[in-house]
């Protein structure tokens, strides 16, 4: 292996390295800064750069006084329910016309007072469980959680196994790769 | 004619695919290997023939023959020619007889690149290709026949399906997918060769189609990305992926083959994991199958829903076939499979393959089941389930953020041993990276665990990936001399498949910085604009000009000039377009995007007044999304590096392997 | 070869076949609805179309589910912009005329559209015997849990959902759905008027009167 502790190198790695994670870092938080703060996040994020201005002369002063809250529970449940005229988008995601009127009735039925769950209950009501992009993790629909779940911890288990069985193996002999670059 | 010239053509392919076939285990059980080159001609032939075939379609297509049933189900002549062209692939039979040109293609060159090989592994991977194209040809003479007469023969058709003629990625999309799809069957081909001819045990199969499988690999990561981009270019919603079963269908398969190209390279070195690594290429290309079936026979509803007919019974007879044979076989192989893996120490790189093979394995499994639940709780329940976006984005971003994570570790460990000394500074410059770009998210708003972690990974993996190359020059400028730009040059080409990973691996960053800062970051603004009104999204502001509607030839055109602001300032226009097909009550809605460097100012328009008085736009800021375009070609790029046949290498590899190696370097053109 | 390690594989196989083989008998997009044998979702509406005849109503007037009750009601929602709702228009149209009199009610609900285009539609296909409302942001389609256009659904004399049909309808199927409704209510009202409506709609004064003698 090279000598890595050769003082210029890594004086030049490193300033390379820090010049692309400044470009990028730059870059990232350019991108970012323009976009909204997430609600709720602290106010110590620059005021300027973390609120959704929307100035539109005329229509739409409404959309500024509405409450936040009640916007980031209407985009959660509108996410979780299927456009019944599309394919597989949220009423958030699409722009048909139903979605439109269907984000509404979210809205309206939150902004009245009821939760989330009901909000969704009324929907399953309609259109039946199709309506929720994501299975209730409930009786059977449980197993489409768990399958996974169980594959990460039996495949990591055979892992940790397997690992052990070869390092008891031994070391590899000098020369015994098959191969030695990685070409 | 041209109709008669192409089922014909289809016809005597089938019956030389099937000779050709059954003719492979008769020449090896008589001794007859002569025979075997009536087997390979029949390779070539079929190639010939159905090339004969896709070009009548073609020419059928273009000259308007209105006789031949596709012809009549997706052509027009008001559609421009490009689309005519490309709507070879815009319905069911088209999209069949060019994934049987593109089967004939990928079999005829590599038989004939291996012909002069001895053994029965090559004749053996031919018959396979030959059973795969004949499966095919079964489709275009029955369920899928695109060369119906059609009488009387009607003046003009229908156009092909409005969404597939709005952008030009539907010339580009699909052929790369078939590209990578139908390229997986060759090392399959050659994975069920190596089990029937007995030589599984060797490693020639994965040997011979290292470059195959890394070019379909790279077509299909190409035909995933552009096909992101044409649902984020066409569909109008701001989103380019929906996690809708013909993505998945795409997706599957990929993550199989990528964890093959990962692991493949522990049974090279170490001739670990060969059963595994087995399973895993005659499962992608059982997979490949799978995704076709599920899009195509409309088992599951999703947006390609093709025209559906028996084709799906003739699928799952196929399927069963496959999945019937390589079961047995590769179970019934498995003895001979085992390896005798050696470490010395846990801490290797060879741990993080298996932990990086687990995930993606896991990974499939979960978007697999995903896609299939729907199907599996009707059965169980009787009741219908949908199963989108917010759970497979629930289950795959801890193993993507995962994933990341191990993209930095892998690089820096080494093969056997555990850390050595040089580890941390292999570490610091992507730890570096790390906690900087996860700083600048949380500054930005970032409040997502998964999300932070994320931009940190990724920044971590970038900074450990990138100090390879630098690691590696720094060495070279002190071992030879040599300039820094061209140390880096002869590094990489010195060892071209090692850094070209390295460079798909930056590719994948900058993909997930995309992804990550687009999710995170996105906002959003629908208003109805009179003229001179403006609209500011996340400080990006424009200003409605006017509305204006234009006949084209195929087509009516309603759109809005939108003026990008710079203060008071007009730096650039987008004009999203409403495109009002003939074939469809429903308008087709075609968004602008204006790209910078730090993200697209996505433009939909969503109504209109007659008059122009007003229209209704919504004005999407989409963070950093050019970014997982231009990653996806960082990503292509690096397989091409790796694929790149390497002279000096390749002569050193003659003395070690079979005569016929030599001939790889030429495989992947 | 290892003979039973690859039977014991090629098991795994069958029951996924299976599923596959099951499924092909499926359609993916028939979505069951969860309404029928349930209260139908309460509507209070404006005429926009007022049909003809005797099924006139006039423009303008407000129709409540609740003023319905004790009438077999036929829902249609359409919208002019629907192909099939062409295929279905006629027919419809016919198969309403002929229980004029009858204690059945055929309304047309208007589905994202607006009632100028409506009317035009109407007039262009040669009329509608029956009313339509209009049904502003299509509040009561998503009550219904409507999918697309054309669906129609088909309400007992009680106010309860008995059927939906997604897609353009058939006259015939019209015809047997409606007449074995009117049946049913007349049954329950000879054999036994005491046992009625449920508790929290049995208020409604017409569910006597508007049924047949």
């Amino acid at each position: 292996m090279t000598n890595v502790h050769s003082p210029k190198r890594a004086v030049r790695s490193l300033a390379a390295v820090f010049s692309l994670a400044a470009a990028i870092s730059l870059a990232a938080s350019a991108a970012a800064a323009q976009a909204p703060a997430l609600p709720g996040a602290p106010a110590s994020a620059p005021q300027d750069s973390g609120a959704l201005r929307v100035q539109v002369q005329g229509t739409l002063t409404d959309a500024q006084k509405n409450d936040a809250t009640l916007e980031s529970a209407t985009k959660s449940v509108a996410s979780q329910l299927r456009c019944p005229v599309c394919q597989g988008l949220s009423i958030q995601d699409s722009p048909s016309e139903l979605s439109q009127q269907m984000r509404t009735v979210v809205k309206e039925q939150l902004a009245a007072g009821k939760s989330q769950e009901q909000v969704k209950d009324y929907f399953i009501s309609k259109y039946g469980e199709w309506i929720l992009l994501e299975p209730q993790a409930h009786g059977f629909n449980v197993l489409i959680y768990a399958i996974p779940a169980l594959l990460v911890v039996g495949g990591a288990i055979f892992i940790v196994f397997i690992v052990k069985k070869w390092t008891a193996a031994g070391p590899v002999a000098a020369g015994a790769e098959v191969n030695a670059d990685d070409d | 004619m041209i109709r008669l010239l192409a089922s014909n053509a289809i016809l005597v392919a089938l019956a030389v695919t099937a000779l050709g076939a059954i003719l492979t285990p008769l020449a090896i059980h008589r001794g007859r290997r002569d025979w075997l080159m009536l087997s390979y001609a029949a390779v070539y032939t079929n190639f010939v023939l159905v090339t004969v075939a896709t070009l009548a379609l073609v020419w059928g297509l273009v000259s308007h023959d209105f006789s031949i049933s596709y012809v009549a189900q997706v052509g027009s002549r008001a559609t421009p020619t490009f689309y005519t062209v490309i709507s070879l692939w815009g319905a069911l039979e088209g999209s069949i007889v060019f994934w049987a040109w593109v089967l004939g293609m990928y079999a005829a060159a590599v038989v004939w690149f291996n012909r002069k090989r001895e053994g029965n592994l090559v004749p053996y991977a031919a018959m396979t290709l030959l059973v795969v194209a004949l499966f095919f040809h079964i489709l275009l003479l029955g369920p899928a026949n695109p060369f119906q007469p059609v009488f009387p023969v009607p003046f003009d058709g229908p156009g092909p399906n409005p969404l597939l003629q709005n952008h030009i990625l539907m010339g580009v999309h699909p052929p790369l997918l078939y590209l990578g799809y139908v390229g997986m069957t060759v090392p399959f081909a050659f994975a069920m060769g190596a089990m029937f001819s007995g030589e599984v045990a060797s490693d020639d199969w994965a040997r011979i189609t290292r470059r195959w499988t890394l070019v379909a690999w790279a077509f299909l990561t190409a035909a995933i990305i552009a096909g992101m981009w044409w649902s984020y270019e066409v569909l109008g919603w701001g989103g380019y992926w929906a996690w809708d079963p013909v993505e998945n269908a795409s997706f599957i398969p990929w993550l199989t083959a990528t964890a093959y190209l990962h692991s493949v390279i522990v049974q090279e070195r170490r001739g670990m994991l060969k059963l595994w690594n087995l399973n895993l290429m005659v499962g992608t290309f059982v997979l490949t199958i799978l995704g076709t079936f599920l899009t195509r026979s409309g088992i599951i509803s999703s947006v390609h829903a093709f025209t559906q007919g028996t084709i799906g019974y003739y699928f799952l007879g196929f399927i069963a076939l496959v999945l019937l044979v390589t079961l047995v076989m590769v179970a019934g192989n498995s003895d001979k499979l085992g390896s005798d893996g050696r470490l010395d120490a846990p801490l290797s790189r060879e741990t993080v393959f298996l932990l990086q093979n687990m995930l993606f394995t896991v990974f499939m499994f979960t978007v697999l089941i995903g896609t299939l639940f729907p199907l599996v709780a009707e059965a169980a329940r009787g009741v219908k389930v949908s199963v989108g976006t917010p759970f497979f984005n629930r289950m795959s971003i801890p193993i993507m953020v995962a994933l990341l994570f191990l993209m930095g570790v892998g690089p820096a460990l080494p093969w056997r041993k555990g850390a050595g000394p040089e580890l941390k500074g292999k570490l610091i410059p992507g730890v570096i990276v790390g906690v900087l770009v996860g700083v600048a998210a949380l500054v930005a708003g970032a409040r997502n665990a998964y999300s932070v972690l994320a931009f940190v990974f990724a920044g971590f993996a970038l900074g450990v990936n990138v100090e390879e190359f630098v690691r590696g020059a720094n060495a070279r400028v002190k071992a030879h001399g040599e300039g820094w730009l061209t140390a880096l040059m002869r590094l990489i080409s010195g060892n071209r498949r090692r850094y070209g990973g390295y460079v798909s691996h930056i590719g994948v960053v900058l993909v997930a910085f995309g992804v990550a800062a687009s999710s995170t970051f996105k906002s959003e603004q629908e208003a109805t604009l009179k003229p001179g009104e403006s609209l500011t999204v996340s400080g990006h502001t424009v200003r409605f000009k006017s509305a204006w509607m234009r006949e084209e030839k195929q087509r009516q055109v309603v759109g809005a000039t939108m003026e990008v602001m710079d203060g008071n300032r007009v730096v650039g226009t987008i004009e999203p377009r409403m495109n009002y097909y003939p074939t469809s009550a429903q308008p087709v809605p075609t968004p602008q995007a204006r790209s910078l460097l730090t993200g697209d100012m996505y433009m939909n328009l969503m109504a209109f007044r007659q008059d122009g008085s007003n229209v209704t736009v919504k004005l999407i800021w989409e963070p950093l999304v050019p970014w997982i375009w231009f990653g996806g070609y960082v990503v292509c790029l690096g397989a091409i590096i790796a694929m790149w046949p390497t002279r000096e290498r390749t002569a050193v590899r003659v003395e070690s392997a079979a005569p016929s190696a030599p001939r790889l370097s030429e495989g992947q053109a | 070869m290892n003979w039973k390690r690859a039977t014991i594989a090629a098991a795994t196989a069958a029951p996924v076949i299976g599923l596959f083989a099951w499924g092909l008998t499926r359609d993916p997009n028939n979505i069951p609805s969860p309404l029928p044998g349930r209260q139908a979702p309460a509507f209070a509406l404006a005429v926009f179309s007022p049909g003809q005849g005797g099924l006139m109503r006039p423009v303008g007037e407000t129709m409540r589910l609740s003023d319905l009750r004790g009438k077999v009601v036929v829902l249609n929602f359409w919208a002019s912009w629907c192909l099939a709702c062409r295929d279905e228009h006629s027919a419809l149209s016919q198969v309403a005329q002929t229980y004029e009199g009858k204690p059945v009610q055929f309304l047309g609900v208007l589905y994202n559209d607006v009632p100028d285009k409506g009317r035009a539609w109407i007039s262009e296909m040669g009329g509608q015997s029956y009313p339509s409302v209009d049904d502003p942001g299509a509040r009561v389609a998503i009550d219904y849990g409507l999918y697309g256009v054309p669906e129609t659904f088909f309400l007992d004399a009680n106010g309860r959902v008995a059927f939906k049909n997604t897609g353009p309808v058939s006259p015939g199927m019209v015809r047997l759905k409606v007449d074995s409704l009117m049946a049913a209510a007349q049954a329950a009202n000879v054999s036994a008027p005491a046992v009625a409506t449920p508790a929290k709609d049995s208020s409604t004064p017409n569910a006597k009167t508007g049924s047949p003698k």
